[in-house]
Parts: C-alpha cells; structure tokens; sequence
C-alpha cells in the first residue's frame, strides 16, 4: 500500500527524469525497430511514382524550427524521393522561416544528386498572405513570385518556363505546421483548382487532416515524426527519423506504463477512502 | 566545424539547457531563455515582415514613383498601392485611444476581403465535400476480386462505423429537443465517438510532444556533445600529441 501511495504522490521530476532516460538511452544505443507503415504513407509514395519524369512538383515549406523535428526529415524524404525520380521542385513558404529551411533541406539533399539550380529546382522564397497567395498562384506563379529567393528574376529560369499557374503542377506537396498551412491548399488548391495536393504535418494537427484523406482531398498525409519515418522507410533511405523513432516508441510504452500506474493507484486509493467512510464492508449475507 | 557554426551551437545547446531547467522548478536561467526567445521571435517576425511585405509591396514602389517624379514630372504608380498602403496605416491608430476608431476601416477592409475570398472555398471544402464524402459511403461493400464477387468486411465496417459516428455525433449537437429516448441514446453514442476522437487527438499531442524533447535531445547528443564539445577536444589533443 505504501508504494500505491508512493505512486499516486509522485513527484514530477521523477517522470521528467525516467522519459528523458527513456529518450536519450535509445538515441545513443539505437534498437533499429520497424515501422509500420499505413496506407496514408504509400498513397503519396505511390503519386510520386506514378509522376512521370519531369513532372513539376510544388513543396511548401509551411513551418518554422519549433516543427522541425518533426517536419524537416519528412521534407528530406520526399525531396529525395522527388529528385530520384527526376521530377522538377518548385519550392515555396508561407512561412517566414520556411525558406531558409528549405534552403538547408536542399543543402542536405542536394550534394546526393546532380542538381542544377533553376533547372531541377528553384526556391522561391517567403510570400505573406496565405490562401491569398494560392489563389493568386491559380492565375500567375510570375505576378507572386517576380523573383526567387536569391532576388534573381523567375523569368530566367528553364524550371519556370512551363509553369505559368497552378494547373501546371502535378503534384502540391504542403509540409505545415499550422495556419496559413494544410487546409489553405485544401481549399483553393484542390477545391478551387482540382490540384492533387498531399501533406506533411506535425502530429499534433495530423487528426484534424484525417477527414480530408477519407474525401480524397488529400492525396496522403504524413503525420509527425512517425510519417516521416513511415516516409523514410518506403524510399528505403533510413535517416533522422528512422533513427529517432526508437526513442519514440520506448517513451510512449513508459507513459502508458505510469498511466497504467496513476489509473490503478487512483482505483485503489479511493476504493479505500470509500471503505473508510462507509465502514468496514459486510457483504449482503449480513446485511440481509 | 567552423568556429561560428561552433559558437552557434553552443549558444543554443546553452540555451536549451537553459529552458530544460525549468523541469526542475522556475529559474533565472529558464527566465531568461524565455525572455530572448520571445524577444528575438518578435524582432525577427517584424524585420521579415518588414523587409518581404512592406519594402517590395508599398516602399519599393513608392520610392520608384518619386524617382520618375522628379527626373519625368510624372506620376508613375499605382493607385491600388497607396489606398492599400493607407488602410494599413489605420490600423496603427489603435496605439492612440481617442483616434482608434479610425482602424476599423483597416480591419473591416481585411476581415471584408479575408471572409469573401474563404466563403466559397471553406464551404466547398469543409462542408459540400465532407457532406458528400459520408453520403457516399455505403454500409456494405462487395469488391470484384480475382475469386469472383466478396463482401469486403474490413471497408464496411470501417464505413458503417463512420456513417455512424457522424450521425450519433451530430444528434449530440442538436439542442433544441430534450436529449431523451432515442434521441438521447444517439446522443450518448455520440459522446462515446467524440471521447474516442478526444483520445486519438490527446495521443497524437503526446507523440508531437516527445518528439520534440526527441529533436532537443538528439541535438545535445549530435551536434553540440559529438561534434562541438568531443570532437574539438579530440583535435586538441591530437594536436598536441596526446592522441
């Protein structure tokens, strides 16, 4: 009983310590655990490949650092498997620090393949405005985006020469943290301009997306660390996510084990103050 | 590494500490993180702003019609640009109390827009689509298969239990008859879905949130212990021989 007790009084730190054990033990010691994965995954593999070469896809880099963690390996995973395939990258933010995270995705990404800048891909920087800009992306990439991120006119570019609006992009892809984000291109994207659109986000946001898979609005979705693990996998290109999805899962088996711990402590605890109160129990036999 | 990149992650591998510490119990060091944090986000969101929205939209233009102004005597802008430019500088005059009013026109103009340009689209995409999207939907499916004709059991269900969900979750909203009788079974199945929706959500929060102790983590580890802290003691010590 003193250990039920113990439990049910718990200090916090104590669970802060035991997840952080829980997190860093596998990190330095990884398990190399398989994962799973769904349908929501392949569905966006699947779109890819079946892309012809060439093909002109649109990244939007709708996140800052704090979803980093999360949405920054699903952005390398699918930009590698975007270039393994040949197809042409147009990268853009609605987020402010979108840009330059697209900017050290490709410097990652870009060494493993020939790429040349302004054929294979382009980025196209920072625009303010959210479903404003892809609406106005439906009439004229050049009237929102004169310039690409470096200040360099997009006019120049062999990558844009074929891209005069959305109707000229095969594939939407919408890695996003929040609002102006998923459901933005959802909406004008895919409602307004039939675009195929499919999306990363953090897993936090990922269920309120799921009824857009289910209406065919989203072509996939790749949700939290474990969609880009997911992703890694079906590229078979085992990187940062694969890796931290170890510590992931051993995190959560501890706190279901100290919800286990808090549920039953807390049955037990008041099953005893309700025998206190009431006295000790007789049994209907007794009763009677 | 080279020695900014080294600075750059000590700062932050400092600083993550720093605000790990409030773990512990409140502190001048997670004070002070926080303080910087909120401060540099602020500074870095008006200067990238500043410089992406107002430099190329309103000054940029307006510098290049005071160029043509004085070198041509003629005026080469944009109307749009000014009106647009103005009603932003209303919103301003919410800092003045007795002027404040004068930034409705600025507000009522970008909630006027905003909620015309969203009509259409929200009610197409959040509504029509999701309407028909349950609609279609039917309880029993049969698949043509290599075998001929099966009932495919894992889709049905899996449609049933939606068209279900939907249905006892959007009686539990409805207020205008006491929720008793069938009705009020309905409604408390509906409860049952939205807790079990409650719980996927609270889940997928929890799984965000571990992994971005997960990202904190493997950054201490990766960058700041193996490569800012080991490895320029490593290279010390083989420089001096002792390695």
């Amino acid at each position: 009983m003193e250990l039920i007790r113990w439990l049910a009084d718990i200090d916090r730190r104590i669970i802060f310590l035991v997840i952080a054990v829980a997190v860093v033990l596998p990190l330095i010691f990884p398990l190399g655990m398989r994962v799973k994965v769904t349908p929501q995954t392949e569905s966006i593999y699947d779109e890819v490949e079946n892309l012809p070469a060439g093909s002109n896809v649109l990244v939007s880099f709708d996140y800052d650092p704090a979803a980093a963690p999360e949405v920054h390996p699903m952005a390398l995973a699918f930009l590698r498997h975007c270039f393994a395939k040949k197809h042409k990258v147009i990268i853009m933010a609605l987020w402010p620090v979108g840009a330059q995270l697209a900017v050290s995705a490709m410097a990652e990404v870009g060494k493993e393949y020939d790429l040349e800048y302004g054929r294979d891909y382009v980025n196209l920087g920072y625009k303010p405005g959210g479903d404003i800009v892809i609406k106005s992306l439906g009439v004229s990439f050049r009237e929102v985006f004169p310039k690409d991120m470096a200040g360099e006119p997009t006019t120049g570019l062999a990558i844009m020469a074929k891209v005069r609006n959305l109707k000229d992009i095969d594939l939407v892809m919408d890695l996003s943290a929040g609002d102006p984000g998923i459901p933005g291109w959802v909406r004008v994207a895919n409602a307004l301009y039939q675009r195929k659109v499919a999306a990363g986000c953090t897993a936090v946001s990922a269920p309120q997306f799921f009824p857009y898979l289910q209406t065919g609005q989203l072509v996939g979705l790749l949700g939290g660390l474990k969609g880009a693990a997911e992703y890694e996998s079906v590229i078979a290109h085992a990187d940062k996510a694969s890796r931290r999805m170890d510590a992931q899962s051993i995190a959560h088996l501890v706190i279901i084990v100290f919800i286990i711990f808090a549920n039953v402590s807390y049955f037990i605890l008041r099953r005893q103050r309700e025998e206190k109160r009431e006295g000790p129990r007789t049994g209907p036999a007794a009763s009677a | 590494m080279d020695g900014l990149t080294l600075l750059g992650t000590w700062i932050a591998a400092l600083l993550t500490l720093c605000i790990l510490s409030f773990l512990y119990k409140d502190n001048p060091f997670y004070k002070f993180a926080e303080y910087l944090f909120v401060g540099v986000s602020a500074g870095l969101w008006i200067a990238y702003n500043f410089h992406n929205l107002l430099v190329p939209n309103l000054i940029d233009p307006l510098k290049g019609a005071f160029v043509v102004l004085l070198a041509e005597g003629r005026l080469d802008f944009r109307w749009l640009t000014i009106i647009a430019g103005l009603l932003g500088v209303t919103m301003l005059f919410r800092f003045f109390p007795k002027a404040a009013w004068v930034s409705r026109y600025g507000i009522a103009f970008s909630v006027g827009l905003g909620a015309g340009l969203a009509f259409i689209v929200y009610l197409q995409a959040n509504c029509i689509y999701q309407i028909w999207g349950t609609v279609k939907l039917s309880p029993i499916v049969i698949t043509e298969g290599a075998g001929g004709r099966h009932f495919d059991w894992q889709t049905s269900i899996s449609n049933t239990l939606l068209i279900v969900g939907v249905v006892s979750a959007l009686v539990y909203f409805y207020f205008s008859k006491e929720h008793k009788g069938v009705l009020g079974g309905t409604a408390r199945l509906g409860i049952w879905f939205l807790m079990v929706s409650f719980g996927a959500a609270f889940g997928y929060t929890v799984m965000a949130r571990i992994s971005l102790l997960i990202g904190r983590m493997d950054f201490l580890i990766e960058d700041w212990l193996k490569l800012a802290v080991i490895a320029p003691i490593q290279g010390a010590l083989t420089s001096l021989g002792l390695l």
